[in-house]
């Protein structure tokens, strides 16, 4: 690693104080960053260490839902019996992700704040837009197997690799965030950024910001929803394609519902028109199989990839079809 | 852009600044003073010579230097000593007592679960970790949740065989005890 200071922050208002500094950034877990920082991706001046900060708690809101501290471990996350009786898809999104020591270190604000595993992204050696605005796209044209097939754009086609992040955005989340101009809400849907022509960015936080918590609504789908992770082992991989599915079901016949993937796009993905496909239709391999069609229809593989669009498909119906048969409790 | 571009040069090196750091090293209290951007791995394998827990990729991604603080198993590669100042730190040395072995270190001999023994003490420490948490019963939740450790060896069979026995063995532990 270079060189860089280090200081612990005394509070929030301290640490965004201290973040107004350039290169500075948070350091929390700090299991992607430290990691990123060995690997000379990243080169931050200054850490601010705010692991210590009195954001850890997972405390009722007055709407009936969850407040998620964002230094709440995601271990302690995942095991809260709150969270795996009301939101148990998070429950399962979360244990499907890493490994029990780093769900130990790695906080909820910082899963959502992960970088890519895109290798050209690790590799200083490559080109990398994300890394390096304006070197080129290692990946378009190279190898692309675990790229997105949703969403990119010619100059980055990496995705983001969350787990936590696909439950949270298919539950509907909000992101607490405190910076230089106060507090602000920010709906999950919007917290990532597609790459567009400025892939560097991941989301829309900007220079200072701190996340405080993230809202859970009170509605959590516990009766019929399921977390898929489709990947190249058994545990401790990350997601080729992922699902995070809820169904609110009257009958056979469905009321309302979410689908976001993952491992498919630089954001958790989630499709309006895919669900609204759903809605007040049978809770049938068929409809789901129809469903997922619409939420693919602009997929485009790359040389490696192209297996994720049949992959998904045939995921989110499998996600589904699991979502509707039984009740999502978890299995840790 | 002039900004991204600077952000990206070589941060200019700044006179290392020795911080401060106690922790409680298998029921010892040590104090440091450690570069920032020493790891708690680095911290003690280097400053204070306890080399049994060890550095196989430093990435998070082997297990091989995983350690408990405050009782709870991470990977010592990828925190930084500073950050687990006035904390409880065990590592394989603290397992013992007096000439007894751990159970999960006489579990291990038992089923021959290592062949190089690089990745043993992580693997033992992760165990430790794991009947402390007491979220696994059979053995593909074993296998689940000792995915963070690997063994190139291969020993993973007599490995999830050493752990079943120790927990069957083990009386439910006290949170921050190994």
């Amino acid at each position: 690693m270079r060189s860089f200071t280090y200081a612990r922050a005394a509070s929030a208002a301290d640490a965004v104080g201290r973040a107004g500094a350039s290169g500075t950034a948070f350091v929390a877990g700090g299991t992607n960053l430290l990691d990123l920082m060995k690997a000379d991706v990243l080169r931050p001046e200054g850490l601010v260490d705010i692991s210590r900060l009195p954001l850890d708690r997972i405390e009722e809101t007055a709407e009936g839902g969850l407040r998620l501290g964002a230094l709440a471990r995601n271990a302690d996350t995942a095991y809260d019996e709150r969270v795996q009786t009301r939101y148990p898809m998070l429950s399962k999104a979360i244990l499907a992700g890493a490994s029990a020591q780093l769900r130990n270190m790695a906080t909820n604000g910082g899963n959502l704040l992960q970088r890519t595993r895109c290798y050209y992204f690790y590799d200083t050696a490559t080109p990398c837009n994300k890394r390096e605005p304006g070197s080129g796209c290692g990946a378009i044209g190279g190898v692309n197997r675990i790229h997105a097939i949703l969403g990119a754009s010619d100059r980055c086609i990496a995705v983001h690799p969350s787990d936590l992040c696909v439950a949270l955005a298919a539950l509907d989340a909000v992101v607490q965030v405190t910076g230089p101009d106060g507090e602000r809400s920010i709906p999950f849907a919007d917290f990532h950024r597609l790459p567009g022509d400025r892939p560097e960015i991941d989301t829309v936080l900007r220079p200072g910001d701190l996340v405080t918590a993230i809202d859970l609504p009170a509605k959590g789908f516990a009766e019929h929803s399921t977390y898929l992770k489709i990947r190249d082992r058994a545990s401790y991989a990350f997601a080729l394609v992922s699902v995070a599915a809820g169904l609110e079901l009257d009958g056979g016949t469905v009321r309302d519902a979410r689908l976001a993937l993952g491992g498919v796009a630089h954001k958790p993905w989630r499709d309006p028109e895919a669900e609204a496909a759903l809605v007040g239709k049978p809770a049938t391999p068929d409809r789901f199989r129809a469903a997922a069609r619409v939420l693919l229809r602009d997929a485009k593989g790359h040389e490696h990839n192209s297996f994720k669009i049949e992959l998904a498909e045939r995921a989110i119906v499998r996600a589904l079809t699991e979502a509707a048969e039984r009740k999502g409790a978890p299995r840790p | 852009m002039a900004q991204l571009k600077a952000s990206l040069r070589p941060a200019p090196a700044p006179p290392p600044t020795p911080i401060p750091v106690t922790l409680n090293v298998n029921g010892v209290e040590r104090t440091l003073h450690l570069a920032p951007w020493t790891t708690l791995l680095d911290a003690l394998r280097l400053h204070l010579d306890l080399t049994g827990t060890k550095k196989g990729c430093d990435h998070g991604q082997c297990g091989a230097c995983t350690v408990l603080v405050d009782g709870r198993r991470i990977n010592s590669c990828l925190t930084l000593a500073a950050m687990q100042d006035g904390r409880k730190v065990t590592t394989i040395e603290g397992l013992t007592t007096g000439d007894a072995l751990h159970p999960l270190q006489e579990a291990f001999i038992e089923h021959d679960a290592f062949q190089c023994g690089y990745c043993t003490p992580g693997q033992i420490c992760s165990a430790a970790g794991l009947i402390a948490e007491g979220k696994a019963s059979t053995d593909d939740e074993i296998r689940e949740l000792m995915s963070g450790n690997l063994c190139r060896c291969g020993a993973y069979p007599n490995i999830v065989a050493a752990i079943r026995q120790a927990m069957a063995t083990a009386a439910p532990k006290a949170e921050g005890a190994p």
